[in-house]
């Protein structure tokens, strides 16, 4: 009878319109918000806050941006990983060439860089729809890895494109240390996640979904398809960007076009449509599975392996994960296409008749 | 000259071998409506399993047909396990589900055979024509030439399959509309059926192709990936679209990365086909043989 | 309250020599008519008369191949859908067209969208303009919800309600718009009797409380004659007949073609 919203009525729209309309999950929100901002960094080791937490919050945010343009606005694209690409090298030449250009500066830059790249391939949204489009996404993916890599200028001259990000410096305080790293993504995250959530909730995030549900009636109330389309693009690129930008600089320090593969896309698109195709919570769910199952699985094989006595080939596990990866893919399609979100969501409808179902 | 044709006609060939993966698209969003992004995990799968077994001292023809039933029991397991589930689904989920389908495969094939590239011989070489080259000068390989025959003569037999017999009449029914078909009493399921073998068919020739030609390793899945472009071309339901598709993307490729690649540092084989496919999209949205249609409300 | 003792003002649109067709198919030939502000106007015809795509040319999802288009005074060769909507027409459709995956809420808080101005920014950080804009339209949301009586729906997703009700959720979205005119296509086809009775109620509500101009297509002949003031007729694409529902009525052509005498 914990989590219960009887007796809690709204008086005005205004509260009826609350991103956490129900008393318990503001509580639990701000709960989170505590453990993650404060508690987590003082007790997580390195190898959890550096190779664990940091990309998950990363690429939650990436999944943000895709699920904005596929999972809100209904257009799917396979290029995601270019924009991170375009948002992590834009990051490191602001740094590079602008002496003094404070950090965030450069981010907000890099994801502009990302969103017009993202509003040019967005063109051929305007004239095309469903997989025509995702192969001309495909189109991104593979110029942009390629631009990178031939144009020596982006890297600074460095061999096949490998760029050092510069360290991250705010306020004259060197960001170095992991914990400082993970803080620093999830302060960025955390904000962009609620902008995210407020602009999928106004008469943008309303105009995406019109398009996507049925675009003939949407421009029939006024909405411009190509307006809105390309705006889609931009802020899903923009994100995507940001995300390269910190995968660069708060995670890896190394990065070369070519770790911004059609493989990473499939991964950002994979959390999307693990976590729930038009949720922001369930992009945070979607990444945290996916970031997460590889090591559970390297984590269980060795035990597997001891228990039964055997030895696996070598391969074994990140074939296996391909396989896993695949059919949950096709399991949450067909079984609960929007994802886990949906099933926290019955969670907790089950929860609020508890202990009384009825 | 003779260089720009020995270009061109090199490309062609090639060309052929991406229009063979693009039918192998067709055959199957004519007949259920999906887009298959797994034609490429399927290439890939046919040739790994298809050399697995010639390693292992398999008879060659007798591997083939070991592959082949293979392609089919996968065929019948997809239809079975990912598409049923998923009908009357967006196709846009379909398109998901098959990639989740492209991870599995690749997973399976590997797990099965293992990662490491392996070699392909299949009984031509990949040298120049002499008796071509002492009449022109012009460099044709010998292999391209084999291997574009073997698929022009599949894209004939399918075509005569299609046209002439039963089965293929009723395939084509189902791809005009699956409704009237099931009204008339086509057997759905059974059609699909046949649909995943044949398309099973095509990808082991066309892995058999590629795999003597490149080597039978993962980078197959991405000159499957080629197809399509082929497709955005051609048109998804138009065989006759996927063969000139595939002509036009395998020629300009090559002439773009001869004649282009230079200026701009080379490597842009990788991304041509795709963003020439764009830039023919925003011309005409509706592909080389598609018809334009304005959307009924 | 009959017909006849509506209001009816100067001609706002007005349709001349309009012909369409898609490919061979010719949908319209050569229409012409027009409507009078606060109106109630019927197009009426058998199946594939093309009144459907009428509507369609009138807020420029189609563009017809020829005629013109003059709507308060302004004079065009065809709309486009953006423009029709901002002038203030409305819509709903044959095939229900709601956003399948919004809630009732949402689906007609949509329709408000081209009154809303806030800037995308203002949106993300929901301050200011952005939140107090979303509070307004929620406002006037609530009024067409409470006018049409779903509010128990109100967080519904759409895909979950019936026929009937989706279809009043459809017209609430057009009614969001504020619009002047009101095209409205089938709004009752498929109803059992009493929801077509609500719905004639609704229709007549809107015109007489809001003065909106309605453009109506439907197939219940008494309910045509009921509530319009003037009904055109189509048959394969041409005009055969145009007049009061009496006139048309008594309209030899028009009873010829309900009864399938032959061209
Ligand atoms: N987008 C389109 N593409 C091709 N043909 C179309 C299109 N829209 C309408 N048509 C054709 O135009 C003709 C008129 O169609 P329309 O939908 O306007 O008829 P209707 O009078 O509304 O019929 P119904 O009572 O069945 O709704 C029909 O022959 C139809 O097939
Ligand atoms: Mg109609």
């Amino acid at each position: 009878m914990l989590y219960r919203e009887a007796g809690q009525f709204k008086a005005s729209y205004a509260e009826d319109q609350q991103i956490f309309a129900i008393r318990q999950d503001r509580i639990a929100v701000g709960a989170l918000l505590v453990f993650a901002f404060v508690v987590v960094p003082l007790v997580a080791n390195q190898y959890w806050l550096s190779a664990i937490l940091t990309p998950l919050l990363i690429f939650a945010l990436a999944a943000i941006g895709l699920n904005i343009l596929t999972g809100y606005a209904g257009q799917l694209s396979l290029g995601t990983a270019a924009f991170m690409a375009v948002g992590a090298f834009a990051a490191y030449n602001f740094v590079l060439r602008v002496p003094g250009i404070p950090i965030l500066v450069a981010f907000v830059l890099a994801g502009i860089c990302a969103a017009l790249v993202g509003i040019l391939f967005g063109l051929p949204s305007l004239r095309i729809k469903g997989f025509y489009l995702a192969v001309a996404t495909l189109a991104a993916q593979f110029f942009v890895v390629w631009a990178l890599t031939k144009f020596g200028w982006f890297s600074n001259n460095s061999s096949s494109g490998v760029i050092s990000a510069q360290k991250i410096e705010i306020l004259g305080y060197t960001v170095d240390t992991p914990a400082g790293k993970y803080l620093f993504t999830l302060t960025i995250v955390a904000v962009l996640a609620l902008a995210a959530k407020n602009l999928v909730r106004s008469s943008t995030g309303r105009a995406w979904m019109a398009v996507r549900d049925m675009d003939v009636a949407a421009s029939v109330i006024g909405i411009r398809l190509m307006q809105t389309k390309l705006s889609a693009f931009a802020i899903s690129s923009a994100y995507c960007g940001v995300a390269g930008a910190l995968y660069a600089f708060a995670y890896l320090g190394t990065v070369e076009p070519e770790g911004f593969n059609l493989d990473m896309s499939f991964r950002v698109l994979f959390m999307v449509i693990i976590g729930g195709v038009g949720s922001i919570l369930g992009s945070f769910l979607g990444a945290a599975f996916i970031v997460l199952l590889p090591i559970f699985l390297n984590t269980a094989a060795p035990l597997i392996e001891h228990g039964l006595g055997l030895q696996m080939p070598p391969g074994f596990m990140s074939n296996l994960e391909l396989i896993v990866f695949g059919a949950l893919i096709v399991f949450f399609l067909a079984v609960e296409p929007h994802g886990l979100a949906r099933l926290w969501q019955i969670g907790k409808e089950k929860l609020r008749l508890w202990p009384f179902p009825h | 000259m003779s260089f720009f044709f020995e270009v061109l006609i090199g490309g062609l060939l090639s060309g052929v071998m991406y229009s063979l993966v693009a039918l192998g698209f067709v055959l199957i969003y004519k007949a259920s409506g999906v887009f298959n992004f797994a034609q490429g995990a399927m290439v890939f799968f046919a040739a790994l399993t298809f050399v697995g077994f010639l390693e292992m001292g398999v008879w060659f023809w007798f591997a083939f047909a070991l592959t082949l039933g293979a392609m089919v029991v996968l065929g019948l397991a997809t239809e079975r396990i990912v598409l049923r589930p998923l009908v009357n689904q967006p196709q846009i989920s379909l398109f998901m589900a098959t990639i989740g389908l492209t991870f599995v495969l690749e997973g399976l094939a590997q797990l099965l055979w293992g990662s490491q590239p392996h070699g392909l011989d299949i009984g031509i070489q990949d040298e120049p024509l002499g008796w071509i080259s002492d009449a022109t000068g012009m460099n044709i390989s010998k292999f391209d030439l084999a291997a574009a025959g073997i698929a022009a003569a599949l894209v004939t037999s399918l075509a005569l399959f299609f046209s002439r017999t039963r089965i293929g009449r009723a395939l084509r029914a189902v791809a005009d509309d699956h409704q009237a078909a099931l009204a008339v009493g086509i057997p759905l399921q059974q059609i699909w059926g046949i649909v995943w073998t044949v398309a099973g068919f095509v990808a082991l020739v066309a892995g058999m192709l590629w795999g003597a030609r490149n080597g039978v390793q993962f980078a197959l899945t991405f000159l499957a990936l080629k197809a399509l472009p082929v497709l955005i071309l051609g048109g998804f339901e138009s065989i006759p679209g996927a063969i000139v598709g595939g002509l036009i993307i395998g020629a300009s490729e090559k002439l773009a990365e001869v004649y282009l690649g230079p200026y701009v540092g080379g490597g842009i084989e990788g991304w041509f086909p795709y963003v020439l496919a764009l830039l023919f999209l925003l011309v005409r949205p509706e592909g080389l043989f598609g018809e334009k249609h304005i959307d009924r409300v | 309250m009959t017909a006849t003792t509506r209001r009816a003002g100067d001609v706002i649109l007005k349709l001349d020599n309009i012909s369409l067709s898609f490919g061979g198919v010719k949908a319209l030939t050569d229409i012409s008519f027009d409507v009078r502000e606060h109106e109630v106007r019927a197009i009426i015809g058998p199946n594939g008369a093309g009144k459907s795509s009428m509507l369609n040319v009138i807020n420029g999802v189609y563009h017809p191949q020829a005629g013109t288009i003059t709507f308060r005074g302004e004079v065009r060769r065809d709309m486009n859908p953006h423009r029709a909507a901002a002038s203030g027409i409305a819509r709903t459709f044959q095939n229900i067209a709601l956003f399948r995956g919004m809630s009732v809420l949402d689906n007609i808080m949509t329709g408000r969208n081209l009154k809303m101005k806030a800037h995308f920014l203002e949106q993300a950080i929901w301050f200011g303009r952005a939140r107090r804009e979303e509070l307004e339209h929620r406002a006037k949301v609530e009024e067409i919800i409470d006018f049409l009586e779903i509010q128990h729906i109100r967080k519904t997703p759409v895909g979950r309600l019936p026929y009937g009700l989706q279809k009043r959720v459809e017209l609430a979205r057009a009614l969001a718009a504020e619009p002047s005119m009101l095209l409205l296509d089938e709004p009752m086809a498929g109803m059992n009797v009493e929801e077509k009775q609500d719905m004639c109620r609704f229709v007549l509500d809107v015109n007489e409380q809001y003065g909106t101009t309605i453009v109506l297509i439907e197939h219940d002949m008494g309910v045509v004659m009921d509530i319009s003031d003037r009904v055109v007729v189509l048959d394969y694409g041409k005009k055969i007949g145009d007049g009061t529902p009496d006139e048309v009525r008594s309209n030899k052509t028009v009873i010829d073609a309900y009864l399938g005498v032959a061209h």
